[in-house]
């Protein structure tokens, strides 16, 4: 498996996977996409450095412990649901809005950068600990 | 005093707290005057108000009673334990239990409202779970603690259910709002419900029959613990539960009868225990459940002379006077222990010489206890035998307090005499008086029964009758004194203390024919409660291995059957099966995803590698996408495409690191058969299901809610991503919440595996070489 042609390929394909997921998380309020989906999408980025390096090349990409990834989005998502209720003090997960240059900016999209981490954190815990023992 | 910084790591302004139930006690003094005039002071503030749960707090009569029993028990609890557990490594995390159970128990009787009753109620189950395990080194008490906590819970529980039953009945949480309008809930057709569960919880707090059997182990605790939480404030929970709610539960047979029978049992049972014991602690003890089955029993007891209940005002008054006595004589008793080594009965005689002061505080209280005149004590015996006379069952009811009382005075006796008077017996340590924190609360307690004796007038109009009115909703017109005459309830006085007097002259034979009696008894609480604990321990463990066998293919086999069992049930017992009367429209693409994932399923099943049963599951995962693809669903179509090439690369890479099938346990025929019956019955159930579900004609209005609030309230066209993060983003962070402490849970599992530690051998072995 490990072949010249797929290593170079790699070098590539992971760039532009990783790409395409966070086009795929930005772009899926109004589209097909999200978080979940992009967070899958990066996860087989990661996945695809399996067949051809080692599960440390992955971790120095990463360059967090896969299980903080996930905690930190975890926190991010618990995050953008207290925004609200600091603001202005309504319920946990009431989304805010501003409008930056016409485009609308709001808390839904740091929730949905939070379940992108997780997914990514709870995949590659469970590969990286599958790959390492 | 200078020592005491040297021996404990406390620092000086944490020993301050000692002062706080003192503070306390003067502010409940300072509230006295109006209480007693009949206001009530309240205090308030919301918590959950959409349910009608308020922290709302009020002082009344009964809860001023309360209050001021345990602040100013309090006050020489925590004074004689700074002196009691000097030394101990842990005596800042004692002092804060105590602290916190006396705070506990404050919040439970002035809470104004139901709940925020039961949250404080279980706070002080807690503490006083936590301080009878104070010594958790040793067994018995880990165990005592955890059978007070199991029981006292238990019965909690079953209170908490009473609680929202009572609070639904009555349309309200607050007590001073059921206490306004006591309409009385005696033919609501909840009534039974509520007062079966709330007296449930009473009764195992306050250690009635047949849930007496945790309070005599609870002493494991140390002593200043048993004297305040097991003898004086925390048992009498119950009782105060059971006074608070006479005015909306009670007035009805089923309330009388049960707690007259269960009191009345309780007080004449255990005061005969209490004679049988050679502990001091455990003869207190006994002789504290008594106390509280009089209290309970006076309660239920409802009797009415000239217009007033005079069982409740007996049963307050010997509240009052036992709360006094008991945490003086158990303080005595924890001094004895102190100085002379032993708590055994046997062993102790003749103090009266080394310890003076004490002898004299433990004679002032036993005084009380026995119901000599003039002594408090007496006063409220007095009130027990006119109350008990009064009643429609005035023989029993007289002949059992008569019984319980003599035996209490050979018990007050056993206490006071046997350790002080007689010759001096070999102790384990050489006896002296201790520090002026261990006497001075005992003697002072002691000399408050005796004044309370001498002039009852004062004590009845402040504490006594205000307490009473809360109950009864009147002011009863009683005059207390000490000399009511030459009448029934004196000669049944004098008949208690002779009868009591002869008693201990002649307790050999009739103590030993008592020990006989009670240990030829089939079942004990204790044994019992051990009964059932290693009845849940066997069942839990017979559950456990049928559900957590450890076999893979065992779970996956319960969880299918149960689905498809609780699939199928649900359709047959609503009749739901239903055929589409025309087939639907089937496209030849349709046909052809179908006859893929069939084929693939069917690869999968005779498969004889894994690798390639995980790729032929993956195909059907990848045509399952395309069908969900095909009906317009491309957000779910995207994440079973992402999902299921994932799940090859782990499987496959699992699969790596397995042997392979050879060698593998494979099912029987008849297991094959079973599997495939499960499978079947699933397979079919879930297509039935869907079937029903097509024909029904689907409900729009969610859809059509959340197609038109997409875009304006979320400002997203892609509906799905705008309900699972926004609409229902709670659901969502619920989600990624099980799935971040599922892979870390899953990465404990894999990391545990033993080829980990060859590997690191190995790794090692090679870094040497290197």
């Amino acid at each position: 498996m490990n072949t010249l042609i797929l290593r170079q390929a790699t070098r590539f394909l992971v760039t532009l996977i990783l790409m395409f997921s966070v086009f795929m998380l930005l772009r899926g309020h109004d589209h097909p996409g999200g978080g979940f989906i992009g967070g899958l999408i990066a996860s087989i980025a990661f996945c695809l450095f399996l067949f051809v390096g080692d599960t440390a090349d992955i971790r120095r990409l990463l360059r967090a412990d896969p299980a903080a990834v996930g905690g930190a989005g975890l926190g991010l998502a618990i995050l953008s649901g207290l925004i609200g209720s600091l603001v202005d003090g309504s319920p946990f997960l009431t989304s805010k809005w501003v409008e930056l240059g016409g485009l609308h900016v709001g808390t839904p999209l740091l929730f949905d950068i939070g379940v992108y981490f997780v997914v990514i954190g709870a995949v590659l815990t469970l590969v990286l600990g599958i790959k390492e023992q | 005093m200078g020592a005491a910084a040297d021996d404990s790591c406390v620092p000086s302004y944490a020993k301050a707290v000692v002062a706080l139930p003192a503070v306390l006690f003067a502010w409940f003094c300072t509230l006295v005057p109006s209480v007693s005039r009949g206001e009530s002071v309240a205090w308030s503030v919301a918590w959950l108000p959409e349910r009608g749960i308020h922290f709302a707090f009020f002082v009344d009569g009964l809860g001023l009673l309360f209050a001021l029993l345990i602040t100013g028990i309090g006050s020489f609890i925590l004074l004689y334990a700074s002196e009691y557990m000097r030394g101990h490594p842990q005596v800042g995390r004692f002092t804060a239990f105590l602290t916190a159970f006396m705070l506990s128990m404050l919040g439970l009787v002035l809470s104004d409202n139901l709940i925020v009753l039961f949250v404080f109620w279980e706070l002080t189950t807690i503490t006083s779970f936590l301080l009878i395990g104070y010594f958790h080194e040793d067994a018995t008490a880990r165990w005592s603690a955890l059978q007070g906590l199991l029981v006292t819970g238990a019965g909690a529980l079953a209170m908490l259910a009473g609680f929202v039953l009572l609070g639904s009945a009555a349309g309200t949480y607050s007590l001073s709002e059921m206490l306004a309008s006591p309409t009385g809930l005696a033919d609501h057709p909840a009534y039974l419900p509520i007062a079966i569960l709330v007296l449930a919880g009473a009764f195992t707090k306050s250690a009635q029959f047949p849930f007496h059997f945790w309070l005599p182990n609870a002493m494991a605790a140390p002593t200043p613990v048993s004297a305040y939480l097991h003898s004086a404030t925390m048992v009498k929970a119950g009782v105060y539960l059971l006074a608070r709610l006479s005015p909306v539960l009670g007035g009805t047979e089923f309330w009388a009868v049960s707690l007259t029978a269960a009191g009345g049992f309780t007080a004449v049972y255990s005061a005969a225990v209490a004679l049988t014991k050679k502990d001091l602690k455990q003869v207190l003890a006994y002789t504290t459940v008594m106390a509280l089955g009089v209290c309970v029993m006076f309660l239920g007891l409802d009797v009415e002379s000239d217009g007033m209940r005079v069982g409740v005002i007996a049963a307050v008054t010997f509240l009052l006077v036992h709360a006094l006595y008991k945490a003086a004589l158990f303080m005595v008793a924890g001094a004895i222990d102190h100085a002379a080594g032993t708590r055994d009965l046997s062993k102790l005689g003749g103090l009266r010489a080394a310890m003076p002061v004490s002898c004299a505080a433990a004679a002032l209280a036993a005084l009380s206890m026995a119901g000599v005149p003039p002594f408090f004590g007496f006063v409220g015996k007095e009130a027990l035998y006119s109350a008990a006379l009064e009643s429609p069952v005035a023989l029993l009811a007289a002949a059992a307090i008569l019984a319980a009382n003599l035996l209490i005075v050979a018990a007050a006796l056993l206490v006071s005499l046997g350790p002080f008077t007689g010759e001096v017996k070999p102790m384990p340590r050489h006896p002296h008086e201790g520090g002026w924190q261990l006497w001075s609360g005992p003697l002072v307690l002691g000399c408050v029964g005796l004044a309370a004796g001498l002039f009852p007038g004062p004590v009845f109009e402040w504490l006594v009758l205000p307490a009473v009115k809360s109950i009864t909703g009147q002011s009863p017109d009683y005059h207390a004194a000490l000399w009511h005459g030459i009448n029934l309830p004196l000669a049944l006085s004098a008949l208690t203390l002779a009868s009591g007097a002869a008693l201990y002259l002649a307790r050999g034979p009739v103590l030993g024919a008592l020990r006989r009696l009670i240990r030829s008894l089939p079942v004990t609480g204790d044994r019992a409660y051990d009964a059932c604990m290693a009845g849940v321990a066997r069942g839990s463990e017979e559950l456990t291995r049928l559900l957590q066998c450890g076999v893979q293919r065992r779970y996956l086999l319960i969880v299918f059957a149960t689905i498809g069992a609780a699939l199928s049930g649900t359709m047959w017992a609503k009749g739901s099966f239903a055929l589409p009367l025309r087939p639907p429209a089937v496209s030849f693409f349709d046909w052809t995803l179908a006859g893929l994932i069939v084929a693939s399923a069917f690869v999968t099943i005779v498969a004889q590698s894994r690798l390639l049963a995980i790729c032929a599951l993956g195909v059907v995962g990848a045509a399952t996408a395309l069908v969900f693809l095909r009906f317009g669903a491309p957000d779910v179509a995207m994440a079973q495409f992402t999902v299921e090439t994932l799940v090859v690369v782990i499987v496959a890479m699992v699969l790596l690191k397995l042997p392979g099938f050879r060698g593998e346990v494979r099912p029987s025929p008849l297991g094959r058969v079973r599997d495939g019956l499960v499978a079947t019955v699933v397979g079919v159930a879930t297509t039935l299901v869907l079937l029903a579900v097509t024909l029904e004609t689907p409900q729009m209005w969610l859809r059509d809610y959340f197609e038109a609030n997409s875009v304006a309230g979320g400002h997203g066209r892609n509906v799905v991503n705008v309900i699972l993060v926004d609409f229902r983003a709670l659901d969502t962070l619920g989600e990624i919440t099980v799935l971040a402490i599922a892979s870390v849970a899953a990465y404990t599992l894999v990391a545990r595996l033993p080829r980990r530690r060859v590997r690191s051998r190995r790794a090692g072995r090679r870094k040497a070489a290197g």
